[in-house]
This record gives C-alpha cells, structure tokens and sequence, in this order.
C-alpha cells in the first residue's frame, strides 16, 4: 500500500495501530489506518487539512474511541477508554491549542492536575518548582527569567516549551505534538524544533503533526502520509525528498473506496 | 546553584540563575516596573480609602473618631462575609444573584428555630442555617453544572425563589426578634481591652512566624524567595496595622467580636484561595477551563463545590445581620445587600471575567463601601445620594482595574 515501505530493523514500535478507523456519523475521518512509532524515533504524520491527522492522535489519547481496528503499545494490545488511560500508558499529547492556564504560572500550568502536596492539605511549591526548573533545564529551555511568571505574558516559543516540558515531565514514553510551530516565528520554531529532536535523544517516541515539510524534514527519521482518512504512504526521512511527499499527500493512492466496505 | 554573575553567560545555567533570590534593590526595582506598567496591586484602592477619609473628616470630624471607627467594622461585617463567597465565584467566571435572598433565609432558618418556648441551642440553629444555606449552593451548583445553563440565569432564578421563601417562612408577623444572648453577641459583643490585646499579640506572631517559615524553607532548599528585609517591613507594616486597630477600638467599646471573626475568615480563606490543591484548581476553572479539564481536573465538581462556599458564606453573613439587628424581617436579604456584596469584590480587584482576585479583595471592597455608607450617614445625606455615590465609586473602581489591564497588556505582564 506504501510507496516506500521502509525495513527499519532495530526495536519493536513502541506504539503500533492496525486498521484503526473512525467516522463521525457520515463523515469517514479514518479508515483501516495502519501506524507506528519507535522509541528514539520522531515520526512526522502529514496531510491535507481533514485528512484525519488530528483525529488519529485523538484516538490515541483516549478523547475519542476509534470505531474499529487494534492498538497495541508495547506490543501489547490495549483498550484506550479516556485521557487517563493514554496517560497510565506513558502518552502524553500536546495539543493544536496548547492548553494551557494563562492566569496561572510556569510551575502551576505544568503540574496542574498533579500538584504535589505536603502535610494540611498544603501544596508543595517548593518541590514543585525545583522539578519544574529541572525539567525545564534537562530541556535546555532557557529563555525563561521565571518559572513565577503568569504564562499570558510569555511569547508563543516560551509557551510551546512549556506545554513541551509539561508533557515530557512525567515519565512519559510517547509524546504528541499536534502542530507545535504552527502559530510560531522563524527563532521560536527553532527553540521548539531543537527541543523535538532532544526529546528523541532522550529515548522517548515522538509524534510531529505538521504542514511545514521543511520542519518535518528537518527532524522526523519517518514520515507518514494520511490522505481523505487513509494512509497512503510511509517514508524513510533521508531516503525521500520534499517533491515525493507532496504529491503523497495531494495525489497519492487510495486503497479502500469509501463506502464500498463500510456499507454496513 | 552557581552564582548569579558567573551563570549569566553560560546559557545552560541561565534559568536556573534567573531563579536566585533578588536582592532589595532588584527586588523595588521590579516592584516599580510592575507598578509603572500598570500592575497595580491593592495601591489604587488604599489610595482611595486615603482620600474618602480625608474628605469624610473634613465634613464631619465624628468620622475619625474611636467611636465611628468601631461601627465601621460592625457595618462592613455582612458585607464583607457574604463578598468572600463572591470572590470565589467570580475567580471561576460565574456569578450567583442568589446570595442575597440565601443570606436571608439563613437568617430566618437560625431566628425560628432559636424562637421561644422551645427554642434550639445556638449552635445548633446556626447549624442548620447553615446546613440550608449549603443545600442551597449544592442544588443550584448542580442544576448549573448538569444542564450546562449559565449561573446567571440559575441563580437569578434562585433569588426570586428565595425572596419569596423568606416571605413565606416568616409568615404574617413581619419579624421576628433574637432572643439568643450568643446569637446577638456575635455583632454585639465587644472584647475587654486585654483581650483585644491578647488577639493582637497572636494574630501578629501568627502572621510572623508563618511568613518566616516559609522564606526559610525556600531559602533551605534553594528557591528563589523574596529578600529578608521585604519580608521583616510586611511583618511589620501588618504588625502596626493590628496594633492599631486594637489600640483605636479599645479608646471606645473593645475590639467587636465579629472583628475577630472577620480576621479569621481572611486568614482561611486566604488560605483556601492560594496554599490548596483548590486552589490551583479554582484558579484553573477560572483562567482556561478546557486545559483543566484535560488535565484530570474534575471541573464541574469544583464549580458545585463553589457555588456552596458562595451559599454558605452568604448564611454566615446573614446570621452576622441578624445578630446586628437583633431580628429578622421580611426585607432581609433585599435592598442592595446583593449589588453591595457583588461590587465589595469588584472594587476590592476581583475580575468579573473569572481567574483573577484574592479574598483580600473582598475585605478591601466592603471596607470601602461601609466607608462611604457610613460618611455618608453622618453627613445625614438621602439614601438617594448614597446610591448614586456607591454607584461612582464602583465605576471608578472598574475603569482603574481596565486601565491598569491595558498597561499590562502593553508591558506584557499580564
Ligand atoms: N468532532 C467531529 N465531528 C464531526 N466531524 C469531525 C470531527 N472531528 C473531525 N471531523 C472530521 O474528520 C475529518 C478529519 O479531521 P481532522 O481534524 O482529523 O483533520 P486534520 O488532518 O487534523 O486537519 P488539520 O490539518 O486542518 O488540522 C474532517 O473531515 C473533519 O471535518
Ligand atoms: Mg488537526
């Protein structure tokens, strides 16, 4: 079905779908999609707007269900129910629209929904903004003057860094990135790009969600190509070239004519 | 952590260098810059306070008097208790019109049970006012939350209810008197001056030590913290703030008991607002719901939990009411009592537009308003007057909340 099918020898995925499909009443987002990712590896999913990129990554993490096909996570299978089971997984997504607290500071916003609490019901900030210095640090983001700082008055880099760190904060293995350099200038999507490429190194599984294919190129080691809900192809980065991808995702095959199959 | 100046040109210590505790004079510095671009704080309204005084004393000069000063705090009691509950709506982005009307059939719940012959122990009347006032808050919290309706429309709904339960609960006498000696002693009792004194004293080592404990715990483990001589000019400033009030009060009748009250709400609540796992989720709801909720928070239970502190706080200031009064009639809980409550947080800081305020808004706002109230009655002004006054001195309130916002905005603080 691919044009390229790559024979990456090396780990099992880390997270592999197989013929996952979704539709919203009559409308086929995702039909029998097959998808990988590897620990160390940044995989980019690219396509038209409504290709169904967005829908995927949500069925990932349990804010929808997929109507039919597996999901197996470290080649185990497993049933994905709700944002806390992706997150008991190790998977942890940043979304298109950050969400984040903007009346809250750096320290709060990453450890929301998780503070630590020392005795008399009393947060612990201190901890709290010791781990989140760290983190930050180990991420090398250090553009920050605070981490007490209210997040609305931050730039946009500073605050896809921090819903970054955010996600990498908590033991994850598999971290989402839905369109992180979408709203960003030429220096900020660097400081992202760089951060994307150390969280790899780092041994986690990457997903990048981007329309920027020179950002893709830059730091994807895969790329899979989604087109009208279904994958139409799956590229070794260095074995592939801008043009290919294009005509992927403008032109490339599709396997399953929808609602042929799906009649029922 | 290295030092500041040698971390400053290595990039990869730059954040945590950033974090070094200031010293004074960083410290002013951005204190000043805040200030300048807008980020104003509590300064307007303590200004405000200033010049109302000033001009009140220059009219009548009964209005700086111990005696004055005293009923001041008597008069902003209600108020105040039932604003704390607003600001705890407000920081969500909600707002309940209900309190009025809830705060009132607290009050009548208390005084008929207490009725004699027969009448209940204080303790538990003012319970089950209470216990009413937070079935209040949990039912209209719920209907908010499972029908997704906005808390305007539910609670205006609650205030017309409530209204006319008052009216049916008291029935044709019209009022009803409070006999209980520690039901009117609540707003009527005043502390022998050694008491006065003996608060004094606790309150401000309380205070002091709390803020010690926690600059040093910081300073232990190596958090940035605010610089030491800060720290001992706020003890001290909060120590010549209590000191006073207790040496004025206790030139007439005594510190009031409610004052004391009022002191202890402020420092738990405070506390409810800042130090908690509440908090941060209050604060949460209020500046991005959609990122709480997919951060696990359970948003609508916060939101119920809530819209009980709102009702319950409303009761607690009807029974202070009551107890000033000495009775219960079918205008409790009308008036402005509402309007007054809902814009005591407004001017105290408090946005109306959810994730941002503080309970000590709720103090500063009342203050204000029993201010001007009370200068106002000494000057024997109509109540016509003091609306359109009340009604100036909100929207002054507001329009330096928006200017400074807009500061803010510029300078990037926000
Ligand atoms: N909640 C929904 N209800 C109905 N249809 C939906 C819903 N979410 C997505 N869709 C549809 O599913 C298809 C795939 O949408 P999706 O958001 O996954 O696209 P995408 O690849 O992320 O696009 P973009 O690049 O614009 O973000 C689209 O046709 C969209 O209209
Ligand atoms: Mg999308």
């Amino acid at each position: 079905m691919s044009e390229t099918t790559p024979n990456v020898a090396g780990p099992p995925p880390l997270l592999e779908l197989k013929g996952v499909s979704k539709n919203f009443g009559a409308v086929q987002a995702l039909l029998k999609v097959d998808f990988q990712v590897r620990v160390g590896e940044v995989m980019a999913l690219v396509g038209d707007n409504g290709a169904g990129k967005s829908t995927l990554i949500k069925g990932v993490a349990g804010i929808y269900t997929f109507n039919e096909g597996e999901i197996y996570f470290d080649s185990r299978r497993v049933a994905i129910n709700g944002p806390r089971d992706s997150a008991a997984l190790g998977i942890e997504v940043v979304y298109q629209d950050l969400a984040l607290a903007d009346n809250l500071d750096v320290v709060a916003n990453m450890f929301l929904g998780r503070e630590r609490i020392e005795k008399l019901w009393r947060l612990d900030e201190v901890s709290m903004e010791q781990a989140c210095v760290e983190t930050l640090d180990s991420l090398s983001v250090t553009t920050l003057r605070s981490v007490r700082r209210a997040v609305a008055g931050l730039s946009g880099g500073q605050r896809q860094a921090i819903a970054v760190a955010k996600a990498v904060m908590w033991n994850s293995r598999l971290v989402i990135l839905d369109e992180p350099t979408a709203a960003l200038g030429v220096a900020q999507t660097r400081q992202v790009l760089d951060l994307v490429k150390r969280l790899a190194e780092r041994g986690l599984a990457v997903v990048l969600i981007s329309h920027n294919l020179h950002d893709v190129f830059e730091v994807a080691d895969c790329i899979t190509v989604l087109r009208l809900g279904q994958k139409v192809a799956e590229f070794v980065a260095r074995q592939t070239t801008q043009q290919e991808i294009v005509h992927a995702i403008t032109a490339g095959q599709v396997q399953h004519v929808p609602g042929m199959e799906v009649a029922s | 952590m290295s030092t500041v100046k040698d971390s400053v040109s290595t990039p990869e210590n730059a954040l945590l260098a950033g974090q070094a505790t200031p010293s004074l004079g960083e410290y002013m510095r951005t204190y000043l810059v805040r200030v300048r671009s807008g980020d104003i704080g509590s300064l307007p309204i303590i200004l405000g306070l200033i010049v109302i005084a000033v001009i009140f004393q220059s009219l009548n000069e009964n209005f700086l008097s111990a005696r004055n000063f005293v009923n001041l705090i008597v008069q902003m009691a209600g108020i105040t208790t039932i604003a704390i509950g607003v600001v705890y709506v407000l920081l969500l982005g909600e707002i309940d019109l209900s309190i009025g009307y809830v705060s009132a059939v607290s009050a009548v719940i208390m005084t008929l049970l207490l009725r004699e012959p027969g009448g209940w122990p204080w303790y538990l009347a003012i319970g089950v006012a209470l216990l009413a006032a937070a079935g209040i808050g949990l039912v209209q919290g719920l209907i908010v939350t499972n029908f997704q309706l906005p808390s305007f429309v539910v609670t205006l709904a609650g205030l017309l209810v409530w209204s006319g339960a008052v009216l049916i609960l008291i029935g044709g006498g019209g009022t009803v008197i409070i006999q209980d000696k520690v039901v009117i002693g609540i707003a009527n009792y005043f502390l022998p001056s050694v008491w006065g004194w003996g608060v004094a004293v606790v309150a401000v080592a309380w205070f002091a030590l709390s803020q010690a404990m926690q600059v040093h715990s910081r300073r232990q483990r190596g958090v940035s913290t605010r610089p030491l001589s800060i720290v001992t000019f706020q003890i001290i400033g909060v120590a010549i703030l209590i000191i006073g009030v207790v040496y004025v009060a206790n030139q007439d009748r005594g510190v009031p008991f409610v004052g004391i009250i009022l002191l202890i709400f402020l420092a738990w609540f405070t506390f409810l607002a800042t130090r908690t796992k509440f908090a941060r989720y209050v604060y949460g709801v209020g500046g991005n719901k959609e990122a709480a909720r997919r951060a696990g928070i359970a948003v609508e239970r916060i939101r119920v939990e809530v819209f009980m502190i709102s009702s319950i706080m409303a009761g607690m200031g009807g029974i202070v009411l009551g107890s000033r009064l000495r009775s219960v009639d079918t205008a409790a809980g009308g008036g402005n009592l509402l309007l007054n409550s809902i814009a005591a947080a407004v001017i105290g800081g408090t946005s109306l537009f959810g994730g941002s305020g503080r309970v000590a808004s709720a103090f500063l706002g009342a203050l204000v308003i029993a201010t001007v109230e009370n200068g106002m009655g000494l000057l024997g002004l109509s109540a016509g007057v003091k609306f359109v006054i009340t009604g100036l001195v909100l929207l002054v309130a507001v329009l330096v909340d928006a200017i400074s916002r807009r500061g803010r905005a510029q300078s990037g603080i926000g």
